[in-house]
């Protein structure tokens, strides 16, 4: 027979309680949602997003767990009453369903505290997504009635208030804060804690006033609010009133059906999260455990997870509330954990304060200093996710590294017990997840998320996870593997050398001698770069042809229509007008879009296979070569003007630009290169952004080495300085060859330079020391290179098998591709949308109409 | 060589098409061919055998199939897709590898090798 679980509340907890069952439930179960909001279930906790202009759909808890057929959610009825007698709830509405399970999670009210005035019109709460609609109107109404910043006052100096004053804030309003005791956030911050919290607010334009109780609110003629009055008589002018002074337990429901409630509200629970009737649970901020409600929404989800396992016919418990908090208050991240405010008998603190850069951190521990018990954290609370897990366990190091400031002083790492939970959203454990290591094949945080849902709520515990996994992988005797791909055990590294040693010039030789099968698109295109530095010769002589990533094969760039982007060598950025033109006629000839690329040369768009070759023609005529847009090479040496044009220039930058584009074009590496030239300390060029930047001082060049952009930005770091011009480029021939032969397959010269062995040290010692003996090598190979420089487009269309390649179709060879569409888009082309070509808006059907054939 | 025999009583519309050359094919590099409206890659194995499939990318919606890398995985002859990497077996057109993705596959036609010509299995069925 199905079960009928009623859920009173439609809150996270009843979000989470119903992810929970459905998800585990293997009998027969029906199960309602009853909501007093008439939204679904949303995240009440990230409830200050909306002021980031988060909408309240972004606020949504995940839908698909209520899209299950079990379930049925009901909002904007609430439950009247509970008929225990009979088993059943009455609705708000009227509607009677029975239950053979009820469970409670009402959650709670905002108070109000007894304040005159306090119904005036422009005071509010801070609990529901409709309280901070209202809030904000209020802002934006009164801010155009009155011409000026609106301002606010907000009761409550607890977390719920300073993020309601960060709210205020953000729509421009300039906030108060009013708190009773003598600090901020006095449930989780001591006194020396709570100053420095206090001062990093006020630095952030929030106004702070403690020991200061209001004792009514004013409103004006026109019915506004426009001051409050504090216990010592004094009149704070304000344009609103937020109270965020703590919630009461929504428990009136439990109470008239004669449920046991605390003393001071709230459904008193057993560990099983039963209520005095078995028939009724209380989950979340409505249950009363040991005579204590708590506004924290893990605990609540913990009780969620009890609640279902019980009515599944489990046997866990509710181990108690763990009062651990971090969080982000107006950017102030601010932690507390644990025994925070040492009531353990014997505690003993260590406290690092650094009033200048605004932090401080406090550590409880055990009377022998060994076993931590909880702590505070302000300002910089990056030691939260290692050191939370570790309550209750030894502290395994020196106390104080924990402290110190971020970067400094690597933290030791504790073996964490099994029952430490690592992660407090989902309540799982170091046990569990070293359980899916080894049960469930886990490798990687990513796999432990799908499996454990640990580290899939707040993020703040997943480098937590991530040393677990690879401490239990290593245990296990296995390590993160080097190997290639399924067809090589060798890393890039051992490739490389492994070719350069055998003398091996083919792929099918490497691979018959080192490796397994037939190779893949992983493994080709490293054999492909490896043999282009080691053995050089055409991309498509032979079989180079088949190892080739598509640009490479093709010497363009595909694009999302599967046509290509052609970008000819602008060496420096230098181009004459000529150049321009020609670019410009081919462009119009092929109807191809033409943009500037962030590399200072012009990239067209649209080139369809069998027009490749009828385009470089054209462009190599006019003394143009390929810019190996399209490779894993050096791509563009960007200059600033220099010397010749620039009143501040140093040196001539462009000049030595070109002079290293031209040296080092065509040269393939494990992934692309880019240089940059400035010509004095101002660094127009952004060189230290690049593989190698190089900046002209009064001394001579300066060098940096390992910088990069796009995702993860690094700055370079200085190689040499004050070089002349042939130290600079033996330097950067030695950097670039040295990277070349011991880089990991798509590893750019920043992370490279990251795992070094001595980092930037280490490298000078290698490549200006010759502390390998390998300087001769390096040197000899980069000369093999210059000497050996063709222009890959030019070779091409000198050869008549190359050329056959650039057919479009083998039975058609120069019929386009007849699926191309574009529309017209600021006055160029782009590829229809899928859905233009279903309407048929299509305006073009290829780039051009036939111009040249 | 990888000749599959027509069976007319389940293919009454299908007939062989002749395509291209053998010879005009180059091993593990593929070519497009054009079937009225319907794009197919073309693949020739270093065991001389020829893979005939979608040239449309079904992840994509560009037809680049034939412009993919040539590999194997375990035992299955594949391609990757040179757009978004997903890799499928040549002889089946299941993909192996859907980088995250739903599953798709690649239509495959059956194949055969007379006299150096490279002729595909075609029908309105298809």
């Amino acid at each position: 027979m199905t079960a009928r679980i009623v859920v009173v509340g439609a809150g996270m907890v009843a979000h989470r309680f119903a992810d929970s069952l459905v998800s585990r439930a293997e009998q027969d179960i029906s199960l309602t949602i009853l909501g007093e909001e008439s939204r679904r279930p949303y995240d009440r906790v990230g409830l200050t997003r909306f002021f980031d202009g988060a909408g309240a759909e972004d606020l949504e808890l995940d839908p698909a767990v209520l899209e299950d057929p079990r379930i049925r959610l009901v909002t904007g009825d609430p439950v009247a009453q509970i008929d225990r007698a009979a088993r059943t709830v009455r609705t708000a509405s009227g509607a009677e369903l029975g239950y053979d399970h009820l469970v409670l999670a009402t959650g709670s009210s905002a108070a109000r505290p007894p304040v005159r005035g306090a119904e005036h019109p422009g005071c509010f709460v801070y609990r529901t997504l409709d309280d901070v609609e209202q809030l904000k109107a209020h802002v934006e109404r009164r801010a155009s009635q009155l011409g000026r910043p609106v301002r606010g006052v907000v009761i409550g100096g607890g977390l719920l208030g300073l993020e309601a004053a960060g709210a205020l804030q953000g729509l421009d309003a300039e906030p108060t804060v009013i708190q009773s005791s003598d600090r901020l956030m006095s449930a989780q911050l001591d006194l020396p804690a709570g100053a420095v919290l206090r001062r990093l607010i006020e630095q952030r334009g929030i106004a702070v006033r403690t020991r200061t109780r209001t004792t009514s609110v004013l409103a004006g003629e026109d019915g506004e609010v426009h001051g409050v009055v504090f216990d010592d008589d004094t009149v704070l002018e304000t344009d609103l009133v937020v109270f965020t002074v703590g919630v009461r337990p929504r428990d009136e429901l439990a109470r008239a059906a004669g449920l046991v409630c605390a003393p001071r509200g709230g459904v008193e629970i057993d560990p099983s999260c039963r209520t005095s009737d078995p028939d009724i649970s209380a989950i979340g901020e409505v249950a009363s455990f040991e005579g204590m409600c708590v506004g924290l929404v893990a605990p609540g989800y913990a009780m969620a997870e009890v609640a279902a396992d019980r009515i599944l016919g489990g046997g866990a418990t509710f181990a108690g509330y763990d009062l651990s908090t971090k969080l982000k208050l107006s950017g102030v991240d601010v932690a507390s954990f644990g025994d925070a405010f040492a009531t353990t008998p014997g505690a003993l603190d260590v406290v690092y304060t650094d009033p200048v850069s605004g932090v401080h951190k406090k550590l409880v521990l055990s009377d022998d200093a060994k076993t931590l018990l909880g702590g505070m954290l302000v300002g910089d609370a990056s030691a939260y996710g290692a050191l939370r897990p570790l309550v209750g366990g030894a502290l395994g190091g020196d106390p104080a590294a924990y402290l110190m400031p971020a970067g400094g002083v690597e933290a030791p790492t504790a073996e964490l017990p099994d029952e430490a939970v690592v992660c407090s959203c989902a309540s799982v454990t170091a046990g569990t997840i070293r359980g899916a290591v080894h049960e469930e094949g886990c490798t990687d945080v990513a796999g432990i998320k799908a499996c454990t849902k640990a580290g899939a709520t707040c993020g703040s515990c997943v480098f937590a996870i991530k040393g677990l996994v690879g401490a239990e992988l290593a245990k296990m005797g296995r390590s993160v593997s080097t190997a290639l791909c399924e067809h090589f055990e060798m890393s890039r590294a051992q490739l490389f050398d492994a070719v350069r040693v055998s003398g091996l010039t083919t792929f099918s030789s490497v691979i018959e001698r080192f490796g397994r099968g037939r190779g893949c698109d992983v493994c080709k295109p490293v054999l492909a770069s490896i043999l282009a530095v080691l053995v050089r010769g055409h991309v498509l002589d032979g079989e180079n042809a088949t190892l080739q990533d598509t640009n490479d094969h093709v010497m363009a760039n595909m694009q999302k229509d599967g046509t290509y982007s052609v970008v000819p060598r602008m060496a420096g950025g230098e181009v004459t007008p000529e150049g321009l033109i020609v670019i410009g006629e081919i462009a119009r000839d092929y109807g191809l879009y033409t943009k500037l690329t962030g590399g200072q040369r012009i990239d067209m768009f649209g080139a369809r296979l069998e027009q490749l070759p009828e385009i470089w023609r054209r462009l190599v005529d006019a003394g143009f070569e390929s810019g190996q847009a399209y490779g894993k090479s050096l791509r563009t040496v960007k200059s600033c003007v220099g010397s010749t044009w620039c009143r501040y220039g140093v040196l001539d930058s462009v000049g030595m630009a070109v002079n290293l584009e031209l040296r080092y074009r065509g040269l393939r590496a494990p992934h692309k290169l880019k240089l940059g030239v400035s010509g004095c300390a101002r660094e127009c060029a952004e060189a230290r952004g690049k593989d190698a930047g190089i900046i002209a001082t009064a001394q001579g060049w300066n060098l940096y080495v390992g910088g990069n952009g796009g995702a993860t930005p690094r700055h370079a770091e200085l190689l040499v300085e004050g070089v002349d011009d042939e130290t600079l480029i033996r330097t950067i021939d030695r950097f670039f060859m040295y990277y070349i032969r011991t880089a990991d397959k798509l590893q750019r010269t920043a992370p490279w330079l990251e795992a070094l062995e001595g980092g930037i040290d280490g490298l000078r010692e290698v490549i200006l020391e010759d502390s390998l003996g390998i300087c001769a090598d390096l040197d000899a190979l980069m000369a093999q290179h210059v000497d050996s420089y063709q222009d890959e487009w030019a070779a091409t269309l000198a050869d008549p098998a190359k050329l056959a390649r650039f057919q479009s179709f083998v039975n058609a060879p120069s019929t386009p591709d007849p699926d191309l569409a574009y529309v017209p888009e600021r006055g160029q082309v782009r590829p229809a949308s899928i859905d233009e070509r279903r309407s048929g808006d299509v305006l073009i059907a290829g780039t051009t109409l036939e111009v040249r054939r | 060589m990888t000749a599959q025999t027509l069976d007319p009583a389940t293919a009454p519309e299908a007939s062989w098409l002749r395509v291209c050359r053998v010879a005009d094919l180059e091993v593990e590099r593929g070519r497009a061919a054009l079937l009225g409206s319907t794009q197919v890659a073309l693949f020739l194995l270093p065991d001389g055998s020829v893979h005939a499939v979608d040239n449309h990318d079904p992840y994509s919606g560009a037809n680049v199939i034939s412009r993919g890398i040539v590999g194997t995985r375990g035992e299955a002859p594949t391609v990757a897709s040179p757009m978004y990497k997903q890799v499928f077996d040549l002889r089946t057109g299941a993909c192996l590898d859907t980088q995250g993705k739903d599953p798709a596959a690649l239509r495959v036609w059956p194949v055969l090798l007379q006299d150096g010509d490279v002729h595909l299995l075609c029908g309105d069925a298809r």
